[in-house]
């Protein structure tokens, strides 16, 4: 059984189970969608005093930070108990574009280049991170939901709304991609 | 105590996550290349999937955990702010292979270097919340 999670899943089971998920909270009377708890965590730390944006009574949205919780803990389990020995399955194709802009793949999910402590001894790395992760919660919240809230629960509602997000999370993400991180890696 | 369900809900959704290997930032890049049908599978199965979920619940009308009917709300019109924020998001997404949920699964994972990209998706937020009446929406 163990051996059996511990392979890398096949796409369409992936799909099914992240459908399950979204499932299973609407049953339990919510509605996925993980980047609302970058703002709860915001009100948490006080921002509800400054800014009237994060002044909400949170605790509605307790459910959410465990969820989140969670999703820690599922990361450290996958990681720790149900990894699979094999290199990522990554396109030829990607390997080599990305080799040209000085970013190997080591198997793993994530580029040492960006993700290792010793990427962390350069100002650049923490640059790129703290700019992209400021972009992802500007953005997120602007737009009203990230890939949970968006692709996943409004595309399954017929949201257009939600169609006009996820056009923009690509436009966003082929612009990045082709045009800008070619060029500061 | 009700809320430990959600806690293995997470928990799954952690699993989940990095088995389908979508919280990882070469897997966004490939995506943004269209050089795998992976993500656009993952994607595609959990939309699809969940769409005849939303349609069999409607129609059969079907009550929460709490017995209260399911209800789901149309989100408002304003597409300014869709286009904006989600080529803002899509920007972030691309340069830190992460939205906000894998960021912390790759957390637990051992990416601790994830810790940098939610504080600075938390002063994101925060800066959105200060400048919301400023921005076209």
């Amino acid at each position: 059984m163990i051996e059996f999670i511990s392979q890398p899943w096949p796409w369409y089971f992936s799909g099914f189970m992240i459908a399950v998920i979204m499932v299973i909270l609407l049953f339990w009377g919510k509605s996925f969608g993980f980047s609302s708890n970058l703002r709860t965590i915001c009100s948490l730390a006080g921002a509800g005093k400054k800014v009237k944006f994060f002044d909400f009574d949170w605790k509605a949205q307790k459910w959410n930070l465990m969820f989140l919780l969670g999703s820690i803990m599922g990361g450290y389990i996958a990681a720790n108990f149900l990894s699979n020995p094999s290199d990522l399955a990554l396109s030829a194709a990607t390997i080599n574009d990305l080799s040209e802009f000085g970013i190997s793949f080591n198997g793993g999910l994530n580029p040492d280049e960006l993700f290792s402590a010793n990427a962390l001894t350069e100002p650049k790395t923490w640059l790129i991170l703290l700019i992209g992760g400021l972009l992802v919660g500007f953005g997120t919240r602007y737009a009203g939901g990230c890939t949970s809230g968006h692709a996943i629960s409004g595309l399954s509602n017929l949201q257009l709304p939600s169609l006009v997000a996820v056009i923009g999370f690509f436009i966003g993400g082929l612009t990045m991609t082709h045009f800008i991180l070619p060029y500061i890696l | 105590m009700k809320l430990i369900k959600y806690i293995l809900a997470g928990l799954l959704f952690g699993i989940i996550l990095v088995k389908s290997e979508a919280v990882s930032w070469f897997r966004i890049q490939e995506m943004f290349r269209f050089q795998s049908f992976h993500m656009y599978g993952i994607i595609g199965t959990a939309v699809i999937l969940g769409a005849l979920g939303v349609f069999l619940i409607k129609k059969f009308k079907v009550k929460d955990s709490d017995g209260h009917r399911i209800v789901f709300h149309d989100k408002d019109k304003q597409y300014k702010k869709y286009i904006i924020g989600g080529t803002i998001f899509g920007l972030g997404w691309a340069l830190t292979g992460a939205c906000p949920g894998p960021m912390f699964v790759n957390l637990g994972y051992g990416y601790l270097a994830m810790g940098i990209v939610i504080f600075g998706s938390l002063v994101g937020t925060f800066l959105y919340g200060l400048l919301r009446h400023k921005l076209p929406h």
